[in-house]
């Protein structure tokens, strides 16, 4: 899709400003259902996409994404526009940087369309905890659209941007994108600088791109990895672009699947969907190898401790003080300035995870549960190395569940926290991860999409890519 | 695990975080749960078993040691977020 717009711009056949006119349209038609965006940069998109076609009117060489619409999760910097993280107590901040990210794609003369919904600073799966209302899924308006980066999604797949970043902590790019039939990469952890993105899980954050095919998620990948200064963790990004390695031939490749995917809880459309998946990725050559990941069962609990306990620390920041004030707060001392700015600031996901954060990580708490936490960690990532000797890569279901109705886990943390129980461990490991759309199960008479997921070895996005380009190209 | 509503306040407290006594209610119960939930991790024989600290193991990574000056815009944007200023000045209610 993306070389195909590409192609039209150099030959004329639409201009960037055309291009951008059409897709803020969409967006007037469609965001007041849906609401995908929190902030529409009309007028940085519109003088960007007029230097992009004085650009191709002097015939110089532009880049793949340049002229191209596309749209930030809103919790990543973009200077001088609001970034909120969806959270009231950010309602008012303006970014005074760009994260890098952010700056590289305006380096490749991508146009930024806007900010997106998402739930407040990423503490959630289906955008219901957003304090500005939640996205809806374009499939079925009565569903959600899966979360956290559920409006980068709902832009994607409305067909609102050509392509968006989100930021995946535990499947935030992965499950929306399975909900709504796009791809979403979450890359290797420290493949993409984490500058300028409002921390969630330090260890465990990472930006992906989403889009409609997988060789899009390349050409976007290739644009934002790689090593910078600004961020300590950040590793230098591979010799070729990655969409060369898109060749659409995995013959002789062996992909694992764990059968503790497989088991309880998933949903058996969906297990049937993604067990001709599996089907179709023996006739396209690949050889299918049973494999065990034994402490998949503990990987949810783990998350969720480490998770917070990260988030606590990266939330205590914001303090009234600094970034934007909190209508209504006007305290006397300044630890009722804290209480006040935060007890009206973040919502009730956030306050829950920021008191699970502190608690676990209080004197007397942190061995029983971040350091267990933390080793129970490192057998995870044995796990995966194990499997790793064996296998190229690992195959699962994305989610183990179609997109479901608003309201239906809101009253239940541990049951919305159930629906990440396939994504965490690409986190909680590091190794790079895609949802890739694999079929439809019809309910209500509407088509809702299933998401397969491919996990590779540290650094092999060139691998799950190419094994997922295969498999969207045969079918 | 049950957690007592003082036990909660206390949390909340050092959060930072100020709670209604509503919240305390809906917060003593999704908090046992989770951390009820967090038991299953004693199940794992994790002795002689190393935490993990950093996951892709990448180390050694230097920055030369040197002042990034931002311009006078750059400086503007940052302040024009701080609510309560002097001068240049960020403004914070007396601490002690």
């Amino acid at each position: 899709m993306i070389r195909d717009l590409h192609e039209k711009l150099l030959n004329g056949e639409v201009s960037a400003i055309e291009l951008v006119q059409k897709h803020l349209k969409t967006i007037d038609e469609k965001d007041k259902e849906l609401n995908a965006f929190l902030t529409v940069t009309r007028d940085i998109a519109l003088k960007q996409a007029s230097k992009i076609d004085e650009k191709i009117k002097k015939g110089e060489k532009i880049d793949l994404l340049a002229g191209l619409p596309c749209a930030l999760k809103d919790n990543i910097c973009l200077n001088g526009t609001k970034t909120t993280a969806s959270s009231k107590i950010l309602e008012n901040y303006v970014a005074p940087y760009d994260a890098t990210v952010s700056e590289r794609i305006k380096d490749a003369g991508a146009v930024i369309l806007g900010k997106t919904n998402l739930d407040e600073f990423a503490c959630g799966g289906s955008t219901e905890t957003s304090a500005f209302g939640p996205s809806k899924n374009p499939i079925d308006t009565s569903r959600v659209p899966g979360g956290s980066s559920g409006g980068s999604v709902v832009s994607v797949a409305s067909d609102e941007v050509v392509w968006a970043l989100g930021t995946d902590t535990g499947g935030s790019v992965r499950q929306p994108s399975s909900f709504c039939g796009t791809v979403g990469l979450k890359p290797t952890y420290g493949r993409v600088s984490r500058y300028g993105i409002i921390a969630m899980g330090s260890s465990l954050d990472q930006v992906g791109p989403i889009t409609k095919t997988v060789e899009d998620a390349a050409i976007v990948l290739s644009r934002i990895a790689g090593r910078d200064e600004m961020d300590a963790t950040s590793a230098k990004s591979s010799d070729k672009p990655y969409e060369d390695y898109c060749v659409g031939d995995i013959k002789g490749a062996k992909i694992g699947v764990p059968s503790e995917y497989l088991g309880e809880g998933l949903d058996e459309s969906v297990k049937e969907v993604f067990m001709n998946a599996v089907e179709k990725y023996k006739e396209l050559g690949a050889t299918i190898v049973d494999v065990k990941l034994p402490h998949t069962e503990y990987a949810l609990a783990t998350y969720y401790i480490i998770m917070p306990a990260e988030l606590s620390s990266n939330l205590a920041r914001f303090d009234g003080i600094r970034y934007s004030k909190v209508e209504g707060v006007e305290p006397e001392t300044v630890l009722d300035q804290y209480l006040e700015t935060r007890g009206k600031g973040f919502g009730p996901e956030v306050k829950r995870r920021i008191m699970l954060g502190t608690y676990i990580l209080s004197a007397g708490y942190y061995d029983a549960y971040y350091k267990k936490a933390q080793k129970v960690r490192s057998l995870i990532k044995k796990d995966f190395e194990n499997v790793f000797e064996k296998v190229d890569y690992i195959f699962t279901p994305t989610s183990p569940e179609l997109a479901f109705k608003f309201g239906d886990k809101t009253d239940d943390p541990l049951k919305m926290y159930l629906s990440d129980i396939y994504t965490v461990t690409a986190n909680l490991a590091g190794v790079p991860a895609i949802s890739i759309p694999i079929g439809t199960v019809e309910v209500d008479g509407k088509n809702l999409p299933v998401g397969g997921q491919l996990m590779g070895k540290w650094f092999d996005e060139e691998g799950i890519l190419n094994a997922g380009h295969t498999f969207e190209i045969n079918s | 695990m049950e957690l007592t509503k003082d036990e909660i306040r206390d949390i909340a407290t050092l959060a930072r975080i100020g709670v209604t006594d509503e919240e305390v209610d809906t917060f003593q119960k999704g908090l046992s749960d989770v951390l009820g939930y967090f038991k299953k991790l004693q199940e794992v024989d994790t002795e002689n078993v190393e935490e993990i600290g950093h996951i892709t193991g990448i180390t050694d990574i230097y920055r030369s040691d040197s002042v990034l000056e931002l311009d006078e815009k750059g400086k503007k944007a940052i302040m024009d977020n701080v609510p309560d200023k002097k001068d240049n000045y960020i403004k914070v209610k007396s601490v002690l």
